[in-house]
């Protein structure tokens, strides 16, 4: 699914919003998110999961064709954890193609 | 560290002040575009959003771990985890680089 069909599911659902409004509601809540991570904050959402942000301290690296040091600088990544009744969701008997 | 933590009603603020639906509806769509990412996870699909990230589920297979307070090996039955992979987007606003300006 891409963002589009996640609009187009939600607007079908909800007949009294234009397309544009459900548009809009998506990238709010995905807006909010980034936003959050960007100022270093983390967003809890219960259920789902909690995306953070780790910090990278800056480091020698090495190309690995020529053995060449390089310095890395310091660098922040989000991180997602899946939240438990995600995890559960995932595993149980109903949702069909566990291996 | 990092000085908050953002929720759900937080979210729903965000929807309030940006889109002007009441505040119940915003926390009722809120619910729904989470239920309906989850929904579609619990099905084994990937969910793709153009600018934030992906959503992946990948199978595991058995394996043998070993429980840190005792020692002892235990199976690990084979199960379903889900990934998330920033976009490239992401990763800079977090670095706080200027949006749009995406290399790779």
């Amino acid at each position: 699914m891409i963002k589009s069909e996640l609009v187009q599911n939600i607007a079908s659902q909800n007949p009294h919003l234009y397309q544009r409004d459900v548009e809009n509601i998506v990238n709010a809540i995905l807006g909010e998110i980034v936003a959050a991570m960007a100022r270093g904050d983390r967003v809890e959402l219960r259920g789902f999961g909690a995306f953070s942000v780790k910090h990278r301290p800056a480091r020698t690296g090495r190309n690995p064709r020529t053995g060449a040091h390089v310095s890395v600088g310091k660098k922040s990544v989000p991180f997602f954890k899946t939240g438990k009744e995600m995890r559960e969701r995932l595993n149980r008997p109903a949702s069909t193609d566990v291996a | 560290m990092s000085a908050k933590t953002i929720t759900r009603a937080d979210l729903c603020e965000a929807v309030y002040q940006k889109v002007g639906l009441s505040r119940t509806e915003s926390a009722t769509l809120v619910e729904l575009v989470l239920k309906e990412i989850t929904d579609c996870l619990e099905r084994g699909e990937t969910v793709k959003l153009s600018s934030f990230g992906s959503f992946v589920v990948r199978k595991k297979g058995q394996r043998i771990g070993r429980n840190p307070k005792t020692g002892k090996e235990v199976p690990i039955s084979p199960r379903r985890v889900m990934v998330f992979k920033p976009s490239a987007i992401l990763k800079q606003r977090i670095n706080g680089e200027a949006e749009g300006a995406v290399q790779e």
